[in-house]
């Protein structure tokens, strides 16, 4: 009983964090700059931000990740950090040789007051940037918002290199926000089925989760090109994927290049990856290809084939907003009861938006944004459930309520496969299905009596 | 198409007078029908004390404390004499906490609150800021994006030239890599002897302009006893007059540079020539 001392009792907490269910915004911010081809990702700030961040990912997606840091010692935090950041870009071109530079900022580095596009401009000037090379930033503080503000920032930064011409390409951006290598991959299979032409951004299938080849490459060939970038601003359109992770960098490009964007949630679950396929078979002016159809034909399937096992069944979910909306609405749709749910990203426009989702049940949701897992567990201590869904930090609630349990979300740091096989789109929401049949009918299958022991479930 | 909202930063020696002639010259701006918001980067929050009539406003970085992230930006801006919308960034109390980080947070939160957005209407955003540009937080309003215009309001005194050179330095920085200006130095008349000719002169080697001489008249403190600009509290005043021209010069000021700062040596010169080394 690793969570022995949790009370079953809540008092309201005002000033104590305990096991929070969010982390540092420059982790989102690194995971978006490795989905960029060619880019170092450079945290401007001291050493061990940079450490915890790359290992923090390293550890979810089991691929190496290269990072630089500004190294900042006494002196460059009384003196600021420009001197520091100026031979971070030096060097960092002359040894790696990278395409781009994404710098995010420390807590450090924004106490400080570091204004990096300040510092930016004049290594520019300086020309410290070599021609046809970039150095792109965010502001990352960690005591502001989350790893998903984080994220969102810098794929902000990555929309702020279009350039547009004036010259259509006709092509639409899509901003998938933060899912899986794998479902990155999915999603773009799915807009090429449809038939539309897209600029993908960040895009980090192939970069984390790459083959084996016994030869290193530090920038491996996946990612969005600068090229890509550049032309987003002359897009028809763009399809961001999650008003948390997505939705600022759409609608910047919507303000500042006139490129037209709506919003969507992340296609999880059937009726959110309906309304993405939907989206996108309009947009392209086609049927829905056959293929797609099937695939749509088969999670239904398997939804009326299973829906006995899942009917009325209760769950507790934790992660992050754009993800647990599209969640929760595939748990309502498929009949089962998400009844906790608490993301560590604060904003009372989640919350509302669970309720809405949620408002036809015929039981009380507990949600919490800005919440943290201590809460989760008082929750499922007072109204137990059938299955929890979330990152690795459940499981010691799982443990000690002897609940079943599917990993999903950020990090994943004891399990495998996350990387490979996607939870997005169609196929995704029969992943998912697969994943949360086999823990409940695991549980079955243990807790039965000898006489009710059942070879076909 | 609305005309492009001018942002302006004033600076200078804490005590000097910044926000005493930033409310009364913004009190001459309103009186010329301009529309614009004050926004106070200093945790003493008493930047906009004499447009509000009081320290009747709370401030950001309190509402902030006490509400938490989802703040409103009708929590944070009150509307002060002729209309005028004020904020007041605020901060730690003294001795703890970062008042610089407080002052970049405030002004990251009206910006995502939209409150410089076209739609607002502004003619003019007015930036008091605290004493000496001491560290990177208190450069925030000149950070690219942000104001555009410097004004330093100074006085014949070492001091107050001193640090008035040592802002000068800067906005070189960030100047040099932004579009930042200094539209010219503000004289606050301490009466001291050959004070106009000598900021004329210190004016002219940082390369800018003494904008405009305020001269020293006991009706600014009767009026902020008051808790009132001059030219609320005495429209007639001559005072109030000297206010409405420096109104006037600013709406009206097309000179603005990237400052060249002085050597000490060449600023103790300057002081010697004019015969004039008052102890600090």
């Amino acid at each position: 009983m690793l969570l022995r001392h949790t009370p079953k009792k809540i008092t309201e907490r005002k000033a104590l964090m305990i096991n929070p269910a969010k982390t540092c915004q420059p982790i989102g911010a690194m995971y978006a700059s490795l989905g960029i081809h060619g880019c170092l990702p450079h945290s401007h700030g001291s050493q061990g931000c940079c450490s915890y961040h790359r290992s923090t990912l390293i550890r979810h997606y089991k691929e190496p990740v290269s990072a630089s840091t500004s190294a900042f010692t006494e002196g460059a935090s009384v003196f600021g950090g420009q001197a520091n950041m100026m031979q971070s870009i030096t060097n960092i071109f002359s040894v790696y040789e990278p395409e781009v530079i994404a710098v995010h900022t420390t807590c450090l580095s924004e106490t400080i007051g570091d204004d990096l596009p300040q510092i930016t401009k004049k290594a520019h000037t300086e020309g410290k940037i070599p021609k046809g090379k970039y150095v792109i930033s965010a502001s990352t503080p960690s005591y502001v918002g989350s790893h998903v503000t984080g994220f969102s920032n810098m794929v902000t930064s990555m929309a702020k290199v279009a350039e547009p011409t004036g010259k259509k390409n006709h092509k639409l951006n899509i901003i998938p926000g933060w899912v899986e290598p794998s479902d990155m991959e999915e999603i773009k299979r799915m807009v090429k089925l449809i038939g539309v032409e897209s600029i993908l951004f960040p895009d980090t299938s192939g970069i984390l989760n790459g083959p084996l080849s016994g030869e290193y490459k530090m920038f491996p060939d996946g990612g969005t090109t600068m090229e890509q970038l550049r032309s987003a601003g002359d897009s028809k359109g763009t399809l961001a994927l999650g008003e948390w992770c997505s939705a600022d960098a759409a609608r910047w490009l919507d303000k500042s290049c006139k490129v037209p964007c709506s919003v969507l949630d992340m296609p999880f679950g059937l009726k959110a990856t309906d309304r993405f396929i939907d989206a996108l078979r309009i947009i392209a002016g086609v049927n829905i290809p056959d293929e797609i159809s099937s695939e749509r034909g088969q999670l239904v399937d398997m939804i009326s084939d299973m829906h006995q096992y899942l009917f009325q069944k209760k769950v507790a979910l934790v992660g992050d907003p754009d993800q647990l909306i599209a969640m929760t609405e595939f748990l309502v749709t498929l009949d089962m009861q998400p009844i906790h749910i608490v993301t560590g990203t604060s904003g009372k426009k989640f919350e509302k938006r669970i309720r809405e989702i949620t408002k036809d049940m015929p039981y009380e949701v507990n949600v919490k944004a800005g919440g943290d897992m201590f809460l989760l567990h008082q929750w499922i201590q007072n109204e137990p459930v059938d299955l929890i869904m979330g990152n690795t930090y459940c499981k010691y609630i799982a443990r000690d309520e002897d609940i079943p349990y599917v990993r999903w979300g950020f990090p994943i740091l004891d399990r495998q496969g996350h990387q490979y096989f996607p939870t997005v789109g169609y196929k995704g929401g029969i992943r998912l299905l697969e994943k949360m049949l086999g823990v409940l009918m695991d549980r079955l299958d243990r807790d039965a009596k000898e006489q009710e022991f059942e070879l076909v479930l | 198409m609305a005309k492009k909202m001018r942002k302006v930063a004033i600076y200078g020696k804490g005590g000097i007078g910044k926000s005493t002639t930033t409310q009364n010259t913004v009190a001459g701006l309103v009186e010329m029908g301009r529309k614009i918001m004050v926004v106070g980067c200093d945790p003493k929050a008493d930047s906009t004390r004499l447009l509000l009539g009081g320290l009747a406003q709370k401030s950001v970085l309190d509402t902030l404390r006490e509400e938490g992230e989802d703040v409103e930006l009708e929590d944070i801006r009150k509307a002060g004499y002729g209309g005028t919308l004020c904020v007041e960034s605020g901060g730690p109390e003294p001795g703890v906490g970062c008042a610089g980080r407080g002052i970049i947070t405030s002004i990251n939160m009206l910006e995502s609150l939209g409150a410089y957005e076209e739609s607002e209407g502004l003619d003019y955003a007015f930036y008091d800021v605290l004493g000496d540009v001491v560290c990177g937080g208190f450069a925030m309003p000149i950070r690219d994006g942000k104001a555009e215009e410097i004004y330093i309001v100074v006085s014949g005194e070492m001091m107050a030239m001193y640090a008035a050179n040592n802002i000068s330095k800067g906005i070189v920085k960030f100047a040099q890599s932004g579009v930042v200006r200094l539209g010219g130095l503000i004289c606050n008349s301490r009466a001291v002897d050959n004070e106009k000719e000598m900021i004329e002169e210190f004016a002219k080697k940082l390369g800018t302009q003494m904008i405009y001489f305020v001269p020293r008249d006991n009706d600014v403190q009767r009026a902020e006893i008051n808790r009132k600009t001059v030219i609320e509290w005495k429209p007639e005043a001559t005072q109030a007059d000297a206010y409405r021209g420096l109104a006037k010069a600013i709406d009206e000021n097309e000179k603005f540079v990237i400052p060249t700062p002085l050597e000490i040596e060449e600023l103790e010169e300057l002081l010697m020539a004019y015969g004039l080394m008052e102890a600090a």
